[in-house]
Parts: structure tokens; C-alpha cells; sequence
């Protein structure tokens, strides 16, 4: 037992800044870093990037291996890849968009609250003491780093193999339009990030789950749950009058990103869909979170 | 006994306002009720008043409501009812400002399994928005050297033994310089040394001045090292106070073991005792007051063959039990 800690009756002792407001900007951004370092150094986590790095890798293999697609089998793009191994991709975050991407959005952000409430650690943030809306806010900001993380994971390796395993030079739009390479990058990062902020809405879901339980699992289920259930609502035309309310909606507009010039419709309004969902399900989690009794 | 008087000016005016916050208590409360969603009814009517620079014992059998009090306390839990001061704050308004002053640990360590023990305290600091970055490492090794951790800083949460746990947990709470520290059980799973080693610890921060709320079933360790205690029982406080007016509060008792039990009962009834009654082989009965010698000879001036005789001074345990009841139990 040292000798030499600080008397605990001085409260502006060596631990405590000097004059607190001159430090809360230094120190604000600390809680994020370490919400980021625990996001991204879980194992599990790793493990889900690294499945999706793993699947425009899959695809470009086959396309070498077999004979190449005609248009219409597939994923979208599909046809495309061997004349142009950008066209991979696309292809893939097309192939991911449905489930692996939802997949990995929905763990992330349901573990976000019931995680720390499963292992107990939330009474112990929440006594620091951190606010609730505070943390929240943290929680969400790290999720939605991990949908960027993810797709740019699998637009930077579908990058890569495809430029490993296919010609790579200017790229002919769907509007029919040829573009020199670099120009096709930036417009491939803007559809992955496009694809990022699709997740925006599913991301502040999961969020919400994750304040209702404390079970992270089933908070995470509910969510993925939810995604399927918006997808396959989507695909059924009887119920179109509610189509432009799902979230997963405007999902596939990015294709419009490959037109020249880019209709900007459709694009704004996911990214309008995206905003709404973000804010009724944020203000939800709020709402619920703030109130909530922490008895784990 | 029912109630015990709590130090001095703790208790005095019980109708005052809310708002003010009475002067020389740590922790105090009003009428602090808790009833959950399902209707268990956790915490009634809870007057609360740990004075400053006490250790005050927290007791109470398992589900008597202890651990909801402290979630309280702490703003974890809403209560349904009543209001509460931490260090002269009223809540849970003035959470952020006074939880920084509060070092706890709650129903045991929680910790994340896959980050090292220093990991995790950092997490902890980093969460602290006025913590000081350029002390983080001092302090973080300050508090694991402080609780004997300093060895197994980088050693993952989950290989670390329940006493490990139970270490870090009390690490966490002393991150950071505190005028209140609010441990539940925290020498629960430790072994002999490391329970002497926590009183130890608590010595300390009590002779640093810090004020420590220390929740236990242990009564012995209770006895050891707090100056007030309060007793809770199914959600209700039952008696609270410094340790000697616990004590005082339940009467010498003079035990008389003997063939004549009749006899003796009525030499002790004559002398002024209390309650005298037979019981078992032999007669009980409060002092009152009566001196025992004088008892002694009183009996053996009547003729009673006394075999034993026996002065009980009640332990904080009898108070406990006699509050609480012998029952093995959880009270609902």
C-alpha cells in the first residue's frame, strides 16, 4: 500500500485538471478513442471485417476460374468484372448489401448498450460518471465507424483483387459514358461510402435494441431480423404504398453514382431516409436509455 | 430497540426541505422508496444519514435491499419515491458534478473479460471527462499498486482470480482522489490476507479523511472497522446509528443458571430486573440498572443453588439477529 497517493479530502489534487474547462477539449475525445480501441480490437469484430474483406475475393476467384457471367446472372456487375476489375468492387458491396453487411452492423451496434450491460460494466461508466446522452452519443458515433470500416474494407479488397486479377483502365459508365480510372475511383469510394451512410438507419436500430435488453444477442437478432423483414417487404409489389418507407429502400440507388450525369434523386432520398430513420431511432434510444434503471 | 438515534445533528429536523442539504452527511436521504415494475416493493421509506468522515456499515441479509439502495444513491436506479443528497448535492441533478468525488464498486467487479486490468482502468479514465490525460498513467498504476494488482496489470480480466476481480474493482474506485467511497461487499471472494488487507485499505482512506459506506453481511468485519452502522431488513431500515448506541440500545441481560429457576425469577423480579423469566434451566432477566454482584448476592442470600451466572452484553450480531430474524430466508 503506498504512502504517497494524494489525501482524499483535497479534491483538486494532482488527479483533478487545474481549471476543468481548459481541459474538457483535450479530454472530451477520449471516451471515443477508447469506445473506437474496444470496437475495433475485439476479436469477434476483426473477424467480421475479415469475412468481408473475404468475399470480393471469392467472387473475383471464381470469375478467373469460370467462364465469364453474361449479364443478368449474379450480382449486379457481375458481367462487368472481367473487362474491368474495378467492376469488382461493386459487385461485391452489391453481394454484401443484403446480409453480411446488415449482419455486421446489427452485432455491433445491438452489442453498443446491452454488451456493457450483460458484462456490468455499464453501472461502472455510468458512475464515472459519464451522461447517458453522452454515451450514447459515443456508442453510436464508434457504430457508425464500423459501417465505414466495413465498407471500405470490402471496396479496398475488391480493389485490390480485381487489379490483381483483371485488365484495369477507363471505365464505361452504365449511361454509356467513358471515365479515366481515377475519376471511376473516387466514384467508387463515394458508392462505398454512399453504402456506409445506407447503414446509418439500421446502425440507430440496433442501437435502440440494444437499450431494451440485456441480453446482447437478442438485441442484435432483432435488429438483423428487422433488416430481412424491410428487404422482403421491399420485394413484395402488393405492399409498394410502404416502399418508400423502409429503410432498405433506397439501398441499391448507388448504381445511380455510375450515370453521367448522376440523377440525384433517388440518391437523396436514401440519404433523406437514412437521416429520418437515424433521428426517430436516436431520439427512441434516448428516450429509453435515459430512464432506463441499470440493475446488472 | 427499534430505532437508534443517529449521530448527533444527522437526524435533527427530519421535515426539512429537500433542497438544502443537510450539513456534516455524506449520504442522506428521504422517504427513499423503490418499487419495481412487477410490484416488489425493494426500498420503503429509506432515512438515510452517513455523517462525513464516518465508516458506516451498511447491513442487511441478502435481498433485504442494500445493493437498490446504493444503485439509487448513485442514480442507477429512479426511485419511485423520496429524495436524496450525495455530499450536500441534492440528485439526481447534481450527478455529474458530485459522482466525480464518489469512487464505487457495485455488486461486485465488472470489467471487460478480453482487456487487461490496466486496459480496463484506462477505459474507465478516459471515460472520466475532467480526468487530467497526463496523469492517466500515474494514477492507473498509483490505484493497481495501491490494491496489490500492480503485477497483473497486463494480464487479461478474465484469467484474473475472483480475488483479482475483487481488487480491481476496488482499483477502479480509487482512480481518482475521493471524499466517498461506497463499497458493496468488496471483500467478498477474497481470501484471509486479502480481506485484511482491505480493511486495512479502508483505514487508510478513513484516517485520509474520505467517508466510507461500506455494504457487508460480514458483521464482523463490520465491527472491525466501522464507527456507524445501519441495519435493513425486507427494504426497511431497522436501526442505525454510531456502533456504540447499536450496542447500548439492547440491554445487559443476566443469565442464572440454576435448579430453582421459580426462586430465582422472583429474587430478580424483587430487585428491580426486568422480564424476569425462566428459561431453559435456569432464569433471565434485563439488568435494569441492578448491579450483577448485587444480584449475585441477592440469590445466594434467597437460597438459590446458582450453578452459573452470567452477564450477556449483546454484540452487534444479537442486535442484528433480533432485527433481522434467525430465518436462512430471503426476504421477499
Amino acid at each position: 500500500m503506498s504512502t504517497s497517493s494524494p489525501p482524499l479530502d483535497a479534491v483538486p489534487a494532482q488527479g483533478r485538471a487545474p481549471a476543468p474547462g481548459s481541459l474538457t477539449r483535450p479530454t472530451a475525445g477520449r471516451l471515443l478513442r477508447s469506445e473506437l480501441a474496444l470496437v475495433f480490437r475485439r476479436r469477434r469484430n476483426l473477424v467480421l471485417l475479415a469475412v468481408l474483406a473475404l468475399i470480393p475475393v471469392l467472387i473475383g476467384t471464381a470469375v478467373r476460374l469460370s467462364s465469364s457471367p453474361s449479364a443478368g446472372e449474379g450480382p449486379q456487375f457481375i458481367d462487368r468484372i472481367t473487362g474491368n476489375g474495378l467492376f469488382l468492387s461493386l459487385t461485391a458491396l452489391v453481394a454484401v448489401l443484403p446480409l453480411f453487411l446488415p449482419l455486421g452492423v446489427s452485432v455491433v451496434s445491438g452489442d453498443a448498450v446491452a454488451g456493457e450491460a450483460n458484462l456490468g460494466t455499464l453501472r461502472s461508466l455510468l458512475v464515472v460518471p459519464v451522461r447517458r446522452g453522452r454515451l450514447l452519443a459515443v456508442k453510436y458515433t464508434a457504430v457508425l465507424a464500423f459501417c465505414l470500416a466495413a465498407v471500405l474494407v470490402v471496396a479496398l479488397a475488391g480493389a485490390i483483387t480485381g487489379f490483381a486479377l483483371f485488365p484495369v483502365g477507363r471505365v464505361t459508365l452504365l449511361s454509356g459514358t467513358t471515365i479515366p480510372l481515377a475519376e471511376a475511383l473516387v466514384r467508387t469510394l463515394l458508392i462505398a461510402l454512399y453504402v456506409g451512410v445506407s447503414m446509418a438507419g439500421l446502425a440507430a436500430v440496433g442501437l435502440f435494441a440494444s437499450t431494451l435488453t440485456e441480453v446482447p444477442v437478442g438485441a442484435m437478432a432483432a435488429t438483423l431480423t428487422l433488416s430481412i423483414v424491410s428487404q422482403v417487404l421491399d420485394a413484395i409489389p402488393q405492399v409498394s404504398a410502404i416502399h418508400p418507407y423502409l429503410f432498405s429502400h433506397h439501398w441499391m440507388a448507388f448504381g445511380d453514382l455510375l450515370r453521367q450525369p448522376v440523377p440525384t434523386h433517388d440518391l437523396l432520398l436514401g440519404v433523406a431516409t437514412q437521416v429520418i430513420y437515424v433521428v426517430v431511432f436516436l431520439t427512441l434510444a434516448w428516450a429509453r436509455f435515459d430512464t432506463k434503471d441499470v440493475s446488472s | 430497540m427499534t430505532q437508534t438515534a443517529a449521530a448527533g445533528a444527522a437526524t435533527e429536523a427530519p421535515g426539512a426541505s429537500g433542497a438544502g442539504g443537510r450539513v456534516g452527511l455524506a449520504l442522506a436521504s428521504r422517504g427513499l422508496t423503490k418499487r419495481f415494475r412487477g410490484g416488489q416493493l425493494a426500498v420503503a421509506d429509506l432515512d438515510l444519514a452517513v455523517p462525513s468522515g464516518s465508516v458506516y456499515g451498511f447491513l442487511g441479509p441478502n435481498g433485504s435491499g442494500k445493493t437498490t439502495t446504493i444503485r439509487m444513491l448513485l442514480g442507477l436506479i429512479v426511485p419511485t419515491r423520496g429524495s436524496w443528497e450525495v455530499l450536500g448535492a441534492p440528485m439526481p441533478a447534481g450527478a455529474s458534478r458530485v459522482l466525480r468525488r464518489v469512487g464505487a464498486l457495485i455488486e461486485g467487479p465488472a470489467f471487460h473479460p478480453y482487456l487487461g486490468g490496466w486496459a480496463n482502468l484506462a477505459r474507465l479514465d478516459a471515460a472520466d471527462s475532467l480526468a487530467d490525460p497526463r496523469t492517466s498513467r500515474a494514477r492507473i498504476g498509483q490505484a493497481l499498486e495501491r490494491v496489490g494488482l500492480g503485477a497483473a496489470a497486463g494480464k487479461r480480466y478474465r484469467n484474473y482470480s475472483m480475488g483479482m476481480r475483487q481488487r480491481l474493482g476496488l482499483a477502479a474506485a480509487l482512480l481518482q482522489p475521493r471524499e466517498l467511497l461506497v463499497l458493496d461487499e468488496p471483500t467478498n471472494g477474497l481470501d484471509p490476507q486479502g480481506t485484511r488487507e482491505v480493511r486495512a485499505l479502508i483505514r487508510e482512506l478513513a484516517g485520509e479523511g474520505a467517508t466510507v459506506f461500506l455494504s457487508s453481511h460480514l458483521l464482523s468485519e463490520v465491527e472491525q472497522v466501522c464507527t456507524h452502522a445501519g441495519i435493513m431488513s425486507a427494504g426497511r431500515m431497522v436501526a442505525h446509528g454510531s456502533l456504540a448506541e447499536l450496542g447500548a440500545g439492547a440491554e445487559p441481560r443476566l443469565r442464572v443458571d440454576t435448579t430453582e429457576p421459580d426462586l430465582a425469577v422472583r429474587v430478580l423480579a424483587e430487585l428491580g430486573c426486568r422480564d424476569a423469566e425462566r428459561r431453559d434451566e435456569g432464569a433471565e432477566a434485563v439488568l435494569d440498572g441492578v448491579a450483577p454482584e448485587r444480584a449475585c448476592a441477592a440469590l445466594v442470600r434467597a437460597g438459590v443453588p446458582v450453578r452459573g451466572l452470567v452477564v450477556q452484553r449483546p454484540s452487534l450480531e444479537d442486535t442484528y439477529v433480533s432485527l433481522t430474524g434467525e430465518g436462512f430466508d430471503v426476504n421477499e
